[in-house]
């Protein structure tokens, strides 16, 4: 059976909720250590939310320096589902594996509330059980969610494909409202929303069942 | 006592009077202080009892009054006295709840005094052993047209904010009260709940004679230095004075966040036999309680505590209250494992002390020293529990202020005279949903019932725990307008709505943690005020069945000379044995009916309207029936626990702003409009009724309301249809009364 690693630094903190969610699709996952060097266990990587290393300098720009990040990278390169949610998003557009970056909220706020976001592509490991188009409610919270690039990658992540969600009524200033990319191969997703705060009939949302179900169809597919 | 050198960087201490004094302690302290040790103190002991007996620590003021609170009950674990209450939740879980007042830092330096505050309340809950899955917050700041409140406004909202949510921690309630009682003086209360199997419950005591007392977390520095004494236990006075800034300490949410982690595993691989916490007091107070708990001593090296800065006197070592600290007990077997277990979450550990024996004098008696060493110097020698536990406790003058006879007599009903209902009701509306979309209020997938709504429901999960089925709720409430009219009556009514507002999301109120806000005790009219309270709160907890099971106390609230009104805020937690899907919130759906459920009141003695808008300050409140409240607290939880059954779709309390408030937040929440007493049958409620805020009485919004009327009718509570929901966007409260819901209505909606 195919298993997920989540990778832990320190002042990540939503590792459990993200088992939590995949146990509920019943997939099965277990928590990494920053400080570990070897995913080979695992059939996909989720680097979940949270204030890695305290998101001092600024998000996931010490994250990128950790002992479990090269191991993360050579993943990506090789075809594994990869995953950031949120600080995960950050973390990987520090780490080289997303273009772009994250900025502070045009409102210079945290945001914390739900969020209707579009499908653009289903070319992507968290879109493959949705259809472009479709219109899912997922929760953000962030205060580093603004995404931005310069025009140059913004017309390649478009022509490529690369845009895998958009918020509807754009909460932080993103460019394009662009609300989640993936990397070209579409098997590294960045997002800032949250799906597996939106997980059960008890949270009175469970949209994000569908992200995280069709992260874990990647798993098998993915498999290179 | 020449070989004290003041630091250079410091101005706290004025210089004029003598020591004792300026450390805040009276003529009569010092004579006790020497009688208890037989000569004279030294600087660093002067300054260790001076934190120690300061109000904030010691409750000199209060605690002969807080004795008369319940705190016993069948569910509780533990009381007050512990680092927090712990309420049996059923199936070997146990919930960890404690709430303490932030006033004074967070009125000088907002953003630090407001993150500090939650960094503290946390590291109460977690040396429990149990893992902190919520915070509430009761803000309340003062007249916001100041642009000073609003500094302290946008800093303590970004403080919590900032580190709350970077801790890990979710913010899933709280309240937001603006009000100029508070001008100078804001009152920042924070609550926290925690959760852990009973059978690793931890206590913060020192056994075991030759343990190692382990100091873990941040360096200690010079920040909040006589926090307790020189801030927390003094008023304010003209200006708010900027050279108290360093007695403020500054918090780091990552330090905290990797101790809560580093603690948690420590407990639960049971390396630690006693744990405490350092707050206010800081060395001075985790030292001397842990060893007075234990009956023992404890030898503490000044060289080994790592610092943040060089030349630290002792005193500032001994009295910094340096965030993100514990202080944690280990026999000599486990310190190799606590200090990688250290190493592992990037934390500092180093053993800073032994636990002794307790000394044996002569008559039999024992007494366990506190003994500060620099090497083989003595710094200073106290029985620990003469610091812990033997404060002097004052039997302060009380007073019913001169007016209070006079102001009760006031007619307010017949001096109110015209209501506009939309002028009055559009100065009450205020959205809490720009603060609380400013925290996270979702970390652990627990929240089924976030803020915004009557109360906070949470499913009772953590990785330590796994989800159960389990369920609490939790309600922040206060009420300063009520209880400076009444504070007896007015406290009762908080407790009776913080219990209601529970029940609402199907929670059986079951313990409640409090902040008792007042001004300067050496008033008697506040020690009046503070005593009334307490036996409001007794006389409710007793009535309703919920212990008091921890808190503290605030004092010396007061700028300028002027007391701050009474505020008690208490924060009140329920319980729900079995989730049973999600309880209706104050969201309704169109073409239901709107029934009003308890008396129709036109008393509006105690009101916003009567208070703020009219400044009819007096009058007699509407007192608690508790015959009539028990009643409804058990009608409204079965309602809530099978609301399908009734038809119902959402439900809402009557309180601050009255059934006018009430409906407002509902359509708000909704997105729709209503429309009250448009059908012939409907009763018509005057203008004075939509706005009384007599207790014991909600709005149910549903399809069957004969079925709901009938429910009440049977537990003797009457229940009347007064109007229905429908699909436009106006409010129309009769008689003309239109408004329109504002546009961005639907949004504030969460879940």
């Amino acid at each position: 059976m195919s298993k997920v690693g989540i990778v832990v630094f320190p002042g990540t903190n939503c590792e459990h909720d993200v088992a939590r969610a995949l146990a509920n699709l019943g997939v099965q996952s277990e928590l990494v250590w920053h400080g570990d060097s070897d995913l080979s266990s695992y059939s996909g990587v989720i680097i979940p939310g949270g204030f890695a290393h305290g998101d001092y300098l600024r998000p996931g720009a010490i994250a990128r320096f950790s002992k479990i990040m090269s191991e993360i990278i050579s993943c990506a390169n090789s075809g594994v589902p990869v995953l950031g949610i949120c600080n995960g998003f950050q973390v990987l557009t520090e780490a080289g594996l997303l273009p772009g970056a994250l900025q502070k909220n045009s409102g210079l706020r945290f945001i914390c509330q739900p969020e209707a976001l579009e499908v653009v592509t289903t070319r992507s490991i968290t879109t493959s059980q949705l259809s472009p188009g479709d219109r899912i409610t997922l929760p953000i919270n962030h205060f580093e969610g603004n995404y931005t690039c310069d025009s140059q990658t913004l017309n390649l992540l478009i022509d490529n494909d690369q845009i895998v969600m958009r918020y509807i009524d754009n909460p932080n200033g993103s460019i394009d409202n662009i609300a989640a990319i993936s990397n070209k191969g579409g098997n590294v997703v960045g997002m800032m929303p949250h799906p597996e705060r939106a997980s059960s009939a008890l949270l009175g949302n469970s949209d994000g069942l569908k992200v995280l179900a069709s992260f874990a169809a990647s798993l098998v597919v993915g498999a290179l | 006592m020449s070989h004290w050198r003041a630091p250079g960087s410091f101005s706290l201490y004025d210089m004029d009077q003598p020591i004792h004094a300026a450390l805040g302690l009276t003529d009569e302290e010092l004579s006790m202080i020497i009688e208890i040790l037989k000569r004279e103190p030294n600087y660093l002991e002067l300054a260790m009892y001076s934190v120690m007996w300061s109000e904030h620590c010691s409750y000199k003021s209060s605690r002969v009054h807080l004795r008369r609170l319940p705190s016993k009950g069948d569910l509780v674990i533990l009381g007050p006295g512990e680092n927090a209450g712990v309420i049996d939740a059923g199936d070997g879980i146990a919930v960890a709840i404690r709430m303490e007042s932030h006033n004074h830092p967070s009125a000088i330096e907002p953003y630090q005094g407001a993150a500090t505050g939650v960094g503290g309340i946390l590291r109460d809950i977690f040396t429990m052993g149990a893992r902190p899955i919520a915070l509430l917050d009761g803000l309340r700041i003062g007249d916001q047209s100041d642009p000073r409140n609003r500094y302290i406004y946008n800093g303590v909202v970004a403080g919590i904010s900032g580190y709350g949510n970077a801790v890990g921690v979710p913010t899933v309630g709280g309240e937001i009260v603006f009000d100029e009682t508070y001008n100078a003086n804001p009152l920042v209360n924070v609550a926290a709940v925690g959760v852990l199997m009973r059978d690793k419950l931890v206590l913060a005591r020192a056994d075991g004679i030759g343990n190692s007392a382990i100091l873990l977390g941040a360096t200690t520095g010079r920040d909040g230095i006589g926090g307790v004494s020189v801030l927390a236990s003094a008023g304010f006075g003209q200006e708010v004075d900027s050279s108290k800034r360093p007695s403020v300490q500054v918090g780091d949410p990552y330090e905290e966040k990797r101790l809560i982690e580093a603690c948690l595993e420590l407990l639960d691989k049971r390396l630690v036999v006693g744990i405490q916490d350092l707050g206010g007091a800081g060395l001075s107070c985790a030292t001397s309680e842990t060893a007075a708990k234990a009956g023992l001593g404890m030898d503490v090296q000044i060289g080994a505590i790592p610092r943040r800065e060089p030349n630290m006197e002792p005193f500032e070592v001994m009295t910094s209250e340096s965030q993100e600290r514990m202080l944690a007990i280990v026999e000599d077997a486990n310190v190799a494992e606590v200090l990688a277990i250290a190493e592992k979450w990037e934390i500092l550990a180093a053993v800073i002390g032994t636990v002794t024996p307790a000394v044996v004098h002569e008559d039999g008696s024992s007494v366990g020293m506190l003994r500060i060493l620099d090497g083989q110097e003595v710094l200073a020698n106290v029985p620990a529990a003469s610091l812990a536990d033997e404060a002097p406790l004052y039997h302060r003058p009380l007073a019913k202020p001169d007016n209070f006879d006079e102001n009760s007599q006031m007619d307010v009903d017949s001096l109110i005279g015209e209501i506009d209902v939309i002028a009055e009701l559009t100065k009450m509306i205020g959205d809490p949903s720009a603060v609380y979309r400013q925290y996270d209020h979702q970390l652990f997938l627990n929240t089924i019932v976030g803020p915004g709504s009557n109360a906070t429901l949470l499913q009772l999960a953590s990785p330590e725990i796994g989800v159960s089925n389990k369920a609490i709720g939790l309600s922040c409430d206060g009420n300063s307008r009520w209880c400076e009219l009444n504070p007896r009556v007015g406290s009762e009514l908080v407790v009776a709505e913080s219990a209601l507002n529970v029940a609402l999301v199907g929670a059986k109120p079951v313990a409640m943690v409090d902040c008792l806000n007042f001004g300067n005790p050496t008033h008697p009219s506040v020690m009046w005020q503070l005593s009334e309270s307490i036996d409001g709160i007794a006389r409710a907890s007793l009535e309703l069945g919920i212990p008091v099971v921890g808190g503290n106390v605030s004092l010396y609230n007061e700028a300028s000379g002027r007391n701050i009104e009474p505020t008690p805020v208490l924060t009140t937690l329920g319980l729900v044995e079995k989730i049973s899907g999600i309880p209706p919130t104050t969201s309704y759906g169109v073409d239901r009916s709107i029934v009003l459920v308890g008396d129709i009141s036109s008393k509006l003695a105690g009101s916003k309207l009567a208070w703020s808008s009219r400044s009819l300050k007096g009058g007699n409140l509407v007192e608690v029936d508790y015959d009539r409240h028990r009643s409804l607290i058990e009608a409204v939880l079965c309602l809530a626990n099978d609301s399908s059954t009734y038809g119902i779709s959402a439900m809402n309390d009557i309180s601050d702003g009255g059934l006018a408030l009430a409906l407002f937040e509902m359509a708000r929440a909704s997105g729709y409009g209503f429309s009250l007493g448009s059908d012939d049958r409907d009763y018509k409620l005057t203008p004075g009724q939509l706005f009384s805020e007599a207790p014991s009485r909600i709005v149910v919004v549903t399809s069957n309301p004969t079925s709901v009327i009938d429910f009440f009718d049977e537990g003797s509570i009457p229940a009347v249809v007064i109007g229905s929901t429908n699909s436009t966007a106006t409010l129309d409260f009769g008689a003309q009364a239109l408004m329109m819901l504002p546009a961005s209505g639907s949004k504030s909606q969460l879940n």
